[in-house]
């Protein structure tokens, strides 16, 4: 347990990132990856996306809103009172994120 | 540094009932706000699937964003739209009262820092957006 509250001050941190990417990029990128391109109204090749710098960019975009996610959820559902059990579900949730980290690398290197 | 906290075993804790968060408007919200990260972090989790297609080929790429626009994926992302606006303001709402922005001694009103921050977010989405198209024109 004194291991977990010496790591609070990164997991808060990425919250924290997550939260001010979450909060200035996602709404624009659900306007174009989730109505603009699908509907035709703006083309998209892909070809941007094997750009160095926007790797990097897309990096920041995907894997640090997913902390943000983590820290969210893992306290609402503790405050829910569903009796889910702390360990498990914060090793769900961060362990999520980070999955979701390494899944991003691999996907942005492969391309 | 060590915090000292309380003996758990001598605080007194009232039991709440799992429903506490549907009693009053403003925890229904705060649950709505909490909520809004797993829409968020669905919608990034789709978008890297559909740059993983893009690794098998670009005709699967086009293949992954005419199934999107499908009216139940064109339901959830309007969903998740006002999900991350929702998001948005209430992280401006919050960044007024962690970060206040101080013009020399006074700090500037909670209103106006929510309104420069969406000020903000309004010229990086159009940034993004025009150089999406410039990239991709």
């Amino acid at each position: 347990m004194t291991e977990a509250k010496n790591t609070e001050p990164l997991w808060w941190g990425l919250f924290s990132a997550g939260g001010v990417v979450a909060a200035f990029l996602v709404p624009v990128h659900i306007i174009l990856f989730g109505f603009a391109v699908p509907l035709g109204w703006v083309s998209d090749s892909g070809m941007l996306y094997r750009n160095g710098l926007i790797k990097i960019y897309l990096f920041v975009l995907i894997a640090l809103p997913l902390y943000h996610w983590a820290h969210r959820f893992y306290f609402a559902l503790n405050d829910m009172k569903l009796g889910l059990p702390r360990k498990p579900l914060a090793l769900l949730c961060y362990g999520g994120a980070i999955v979701g980290t390494l899944a991003t690398i691999w996907v942005l290197l492969s391309l | 540094m060590s915090v000292v906290r309380p003996d758990k075993s001598k605080l007194f804790y009232r039991e709440l009932p799992r429903s506490w968060w549907l009693s009053k408007q403003s925890y229904f919200l705060f649950m709505l706000r909490e909520l809004s990260s797993l829409f968020i972090a669905i919608f990034l989790v789709v978008f890297l699937v559909q740059l993983y297609q893009l690794t098998r080929g670009p005709e699967a790429y086009a293949a992954f964003a005419r199934k999107l626009s499908s009216p139940g994926w064109i339901l959830f992302n309007l969903i998740t739209l006002l999900f991350a606006l929702y998001h948005s303001i209430t992280w401006f709402y919050s960044s007024a009262i962690v970060l206040p922005l101080r013009i020399g001694e006074r700090e500037i009103p909670r209103n106006l820092f929510v309104a420069l921050n969406i000020g903000v977010l309004i010229v990086v989405s159009l940034v993004i957006w025009r150089l999406f198209l410039a990239f991709n024109g």
